[in-house]
């Protein structure tokens, strides 16, 4: 299949970028990765300097290859990464835009690739819960009711990727934080320091320059993991419960 | 700063604010509308004068509106500056937008919420400001002497220009509620998998009930009483 790709080319952060316009010859089989593989190989067969896009886990677990394609973080499939994107859902002759992620928070390095150490930042602010030293219990004797559980574990599920923000027209990472603060608020391990936890992650939300979350549902649509605002909700919640109803102060 | 202002300063405290206001308006535009009803019953105005009369002489009342005029104030500043924190955190605009994973009205608060804004201030230009430079014809009701604001709201839907106006505007106020009744919800926290849809359901049902009933008041007088 023959595909016109219009690819964002900027060096830096400081340089103006612009877009480039390429022919690719993919077939259906290769992912969306392998097709800019093919891209690349040929830019450096030409001796041009090849798109740079990140990647690793190529399975859709490590949150890396972020594009927006066509309009679409993670393109036009629903609940799946970049790397799990075929070319099977695209056609021959379709012209194809991809751009970076677009959010102050998230400066751009280079082409496609964007910083998102704002969210090792926020995580760092509380997205943990504090271990003493010692032996590890029986994971078995903490009795956590099923529905439970599995609430909390599909919040966890979140890779961090950003499509959250970068599908969000106020470029909001409500959705990404309320993962996290609901993934541990309903564990009793993460319960003892929600209070905490819930207003350190949302001060340093803040502080990173998102937007605020306009309940657009954007992010929930375009999550490559399918996390539900309804943890936007309990963030809420616990944001309120702990700012109004306790005296705990970060 | 103390805990009170960075909580109403945070993003989570500034959507509720917002959800709040939200809310109080959507209150006031139910009992708003009922006295508006009364321009419906045909008695050339007795009953809505009676009502305008009471609505504004009456303490509670008068107290109760100044909290409204504060309150649309506040929905509005806050939902301005909203925006602008919004679109400065995008930055960048995309050079294919993404209209596929969001609504319309969710996308365009703030256009809908400036349009309701200009209308408001033509709105309380035409009647409010009226009723209180006293520029209004009086009437008498069984010896009680009111001011005729049924005069001035028949006149002023008598001109298809602001019938026109009335109607659209009432059309984005559906949309703005379309997406804001439910969306205050979520804002305060309250999305639950057994009332939610019921929430989403009554939020529909009020964004189409409410403007249009509204809407078919100056219509009426603009088809039927002039004629
Ligand atoms: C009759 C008048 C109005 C009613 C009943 C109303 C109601 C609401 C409600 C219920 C919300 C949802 C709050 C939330 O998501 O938490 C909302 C949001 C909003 N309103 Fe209004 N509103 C009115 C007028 C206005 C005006 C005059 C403006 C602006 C000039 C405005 C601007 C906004 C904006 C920007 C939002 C979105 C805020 C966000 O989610 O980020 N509204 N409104
Ligand atoms: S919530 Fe979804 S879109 Fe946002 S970072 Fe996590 S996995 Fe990515
Ligand atoms: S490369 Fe790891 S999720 Fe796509």
């Amino acid at each position: 299949m023959k595909i016109t790709l219009k690819v964002w080319r900027q060096k830096n952060i400081q340089s103006k970028g612009q877009f480039e316009t390429y022919q690719v010859e993919a077939n259906e089989h290769m992912s969306f990765l392998e097709m800019m593989d093919v891209l690349n190989e040929s830019l450096i067969a030409e001796k041009k300097d090849p798109v740079s896009f990140e990647h690793d886990c190529r399975e859709g677990i490590c949150g890396t290859c972020n594009m927006v394609i066509n309009g679409q973080p993670h393109g036009p499939m629903k609940g799946t990464t970049v790397c799990q994107l075929h070319m099977r859902s695209f056609k021959d002759g379709d012209t194809i835009v991809v751009e970076p992620w677009r959010a102050k928070a998230f400066p751009l390095v280079k082409d496609l690739v964007v910083d998102r150490s704002a969210f090792d930042r926020i995580i760092q602010a509380g997205g943990y819960v504090s271990v003493n030293t010692g032996q590890a219990q029986d994971a078995n004797a903490i009795p956590i009711e099923k529905d439970t559980a599995s609430d909390a574990f599909d919040a966890a599920t979140c890779i961090g990727c950003g499509a959250c923000v970068a599908a969000c027209p106020n470029a909001s990472a409500m959705l990404f934080t309320s993962a996290k603060v609901s993934h541990l608020a309903q564990l009793p391990q993460g319960k003892v320091e929600s209070k905490k936890r819930v207003q350190a992650m949302v001060n340093q939300m803040d502080d990173e320059g998102f937007g605020m979350c306009s309940n657009v549902g954007a992010c929930e649509a375009e999550c490559p993991k399918e996390i539900s605002i309804e943890n936007i909700a309990l963030m809420n919640r616990e944001y309120f419960g702990s700012v109004v109803g306790s005296e705990t102060s970060v | 700063m103390s805990w009170v202002s960075k909580f109403l300063t945070s993003s989570i405290g500034r959507k509720l604010l917002m959800s709040l206001t939200g809310l109080f308006l959507v209150v006031f535009l139910v009992v708003h509308l009922i006295g508006n009803l009364q321009l419906m019953v045909a008695d050339q105005g007795k009953a809505f004068n009676i009502y305008a009369e009471f609505m504004t002489t009456n303490p509670l009342i008068k107290t109760t509106s100044y909290g409204l005029y504060f309150f649309i104030l506040l929905h509005a500043v806050q939902g301005i500056i909203l925006w602008q924190k919004n679109r400065a955190a995008r930055g960048t605009r995309y050079a294919v937008p993404n209209k596929v994973s969001s609504t319309f009205a969710s996308r365009n608060m703030a256009w809908l919420g400036i349009i309701i804004f200009v209308f408001l201030v033509l709105h309380m230009g035409q009647f409010w400001f009226r009723m209180k430079m006293g520029d209004v014809p009086p009437v008498t009701y069984d010896g009680q002497t009111v001011k005729n604001l049924y005069a001035i709201v028949a006149e002023a839907f008598s001109q298809w220009w602001y019938v026109v106006i009335y109607v659209v505007s009432m059309i984005v106020i559906g949309f703005h509620l379309l997406h804001g009744f439910q969306s205050a919800f979520q804002t305060l926290g309250l999305n639950h998998r057994k009332y939610t849809p019921f929430i989403k359901g009554l939020g529909v049902i009020y964004s189409i009930i409410v403007p249009l009933a509204f809407a078919i008041i100056p219509l009426y007088f603009f088809f039927m009483i002039k004629s």
